[in-house]
């Protein structure tokens, strides 16, 4: 039931992109996201799209997962595309009651719509080919330089960490739960929205228990373990730049070129 | 009447690159009356089974039927039929007294009742009898609080919660985990009355295998997802290889038996699951093995 979602979809691999330093994925991630807004012309629209699918090859991930990852905002980019369908002022292409569809809107739409699933597709490429703890690393080194200001950059990464440690362990927890209710005749399913929520108040109340229980044990473990925040801590696998963070960063930089030659 | 598995296969997570097989290929009856426990190692896909039974997975291969009726049925009539008979098995899981949410013991045993639209009067008739059966007296626990409680009697209560609904097969996945001593002592009492004065029919997971010994009369054991075992316990305990390959062991009083004889005491029998077995064994060992000397030196006595 509920143990088919899956949050964090790390995909495991070896492939280049889950070699690659998650800093340098997230920083090139950051540039690619900003070209995709940059750009306008067809020919660097094809340029992107074609990088894109080029990596989704080389990192290995089915593209089946790829494209379900597309899935949830499947409405939104269709809302969208409508909104610029009816909504671009030019040549008229169509009429249907009060909207009119413009040649331009199309274009527009489509546009649009291809920035968004490319968007989601390099970014959902990234949690992919990233475990979740080298993704929290690669954010607490890259926010260290703000420490200066007052930015908790370790205490943040911590949290984010606790966090995804335990979406699992509580999803299993909430799974338990609703079955040992069901099993109690529970009905989850039916009846008007207000007698949903009634039936919620079984779950909800043994899982914060328990959320709260091990939320506690978790913080005597550690400071059994004598941890007293970021403050000269050392990792055992630190992250580190390799040849092929250069060459990617290259590689993209040659990209970046091309692109805004071509605008 | 009875609960059959024929031929259950399970899937974890299908079709993604997380896809274990939990069960596969297996078939067993457990009959209406039966004390039935089921082993094997952590991981051997004995909760997995467990959730079968009342259908809260349903087989990727395979049927499962609760006094023949088919919990999966291809049939979408059959839904009333499915109900009552996944109601006919109560399930309690492990560390059950973490579902419990209410305010008081009395309205939290009556969360199944209630669920089943009985009338109130009928609820409150169900919650006392149920409190009875676990041998909490309703008149000092009813009105208290079950998160006041101690870890044993909060057991009590969450079981109690599932025997309100009057199964007729009672499911309990290690239902003595994480009590000490006494409270898993007074648990394993409760739990054999209601199979000897209720008739209960019981179905129950456990790591114990001298609980196991001295209560069922009926052991599955589990291997990685296949049966390996489906007989008597005392039959299925001799098989040491088949024991050992699936992670578990002898219990204790048969391993003293098999000692004692390694050592040299004529018994008769070697299989003794109970200590009351054990002991008459051992005395009758010991008398005929003294009888035994004393005619030797009577007849050494005589010139």
């Amino acid at each position: 039931m509920l143990s088919d979602i899956t949050i964090g979809q790390f995909f495991p691999g070896d492939s280049l992109l889950h070699r690659l330093d998650p800093r340098t994925k997230i920083i090139l991630l950051f540039f690619f996201l900003v070209a995709i807004f940059a750009v306008s012309s067809a020919a660097s629209y094809a340029l992107l799209a074609g990088m894109t699918f080029a990596l989704i090859l080389v990192s290995r991930v089915p593209l089946r997962m790829m494209l379900r990852s597309v899935k949830p905002l499947w409405w939104i980019i269709l809302f969208t595309f409508l909104i610029h369908l009816f909504s671009t002022p030019g040549e008229e292409l169509a009429k249907i009651w009060i909207f009119t569809v413009t040649w331009q809107g199309l274009a527009q739409g489509f546009l649009v719509c291809l920035r968004l699933v490319l968007l989601i597709l390099l970014s959902s490429l990234l949690t992919f080919t990233t475990s979740p703890l080298k993704l929290t690393d690669a954010m607490e080194r890259l926010l260290s330089p703000l420490r200066r200001f007052g930015v908790p950059a370790h205490e943040l990464a911590m949290m984010m960490t606790i966090a995804l440690r335990f979406v699992p362990t509580l999803i299993e927890e909430t799974d338990r739960i609703m079955k040992a209710q069901q099993s109690r005749g529970a009905d989850f399913s039916e009846g008007s929205i207000l007698n949903r929520l009634k039936a919620l108040v079984p779950i909800l109340v043994p899982l914060f228990l328990s959320a709260f229980r091990r939320a506690d044990e978790l913080a005597m473990a550690m400071e059994a373990r004598c941890y007293r925040g970021g403050e000269g801590r050392t990792q055992m696998k630190a992250l580190q730049v390799t040849g092929i963070d250069y060459i990617a960063c290259l590689f993209s930089l040659g990209l970046f070129v091309v692109l805004a030659f071509l605008r | 009447m009875s609960i059959a598995l024929e031929h259950i296969e399970y899937l974890y997570m299908p079709k993604t690159p997380f896809e274990r097989q939990a069960l596969s290929d297996v078939s067993a009856i457990i009959d209406e009356g039966s004390f039935t426990a089921i082993a094997g190692h952590t991981g051997s896909g004995k909760s997995t089974l467990l959730q079968h039974l009342n259908g809260l997975l349903h087989p990727t291969r395979g049927r499962v039927l609760v006094d023949g009726v088919d919990l999966q049925p291809a049939d979408k009539k059959m839904r009333q039929a499915v109900k009552e008979a996944r109601h006919k098995v109560g399930m309690v899981f492990q560390y059950p007294e973490q579902q419990l949410f209410e305010e008081t013991v009395e309205a939290d045993v009556a969360f199944g009742p209630r669920n089943l639209g009985c009338t109130e009067q009928e609820i409150s008739q169900r919650v006392q009898e149920a409190l009875q059966l676990v041998h909490l007296d309703y008149d000092t626990y009813a009105k208290r609080s079950p998160f006041q409680l101690s870890g044993g009697q909060k057991r009590r209560v969450a079981i109690a919660g599932v025997l309100a609904l009057r199964p007729k097969y009672l499911v309990l996945d290690e239902p003595t985990a994480g009590l000490d001593p006494r409270g898993r002592e007074e648990l394993i009492r409760t739990i054999r009355r209601l199979h000897e004065k209720q008739g209960m029919t019981i179905i129950f997971v456990s790591h114990n295998m001298d609980d196991i010994a001295r209560l069922a009369d009926h052991l599955l054991v589990l291997n990685q997802g296949r049966l390996v075992c489906d007989d008597v316990p005392k039959h299925a305990f001799a098989q040491e290889a088949m024991l050992r390959e699936a992670g578990l062991r002898p219990p204790h009083v048969m391993k003293l038996m098999q000692d004692l004889c390694a050592a040299g005491l004529p018994l008769q029998e070697e299989t003794a699951l109970t200590m009351h077995e054990a002991m008459d064994e051992i005395l009758a060992a010991y008398r005929r093995q003294t009888s035994k000397n004393r005619q030797r030196k009577e007849k050494g006595g005589k010139p």
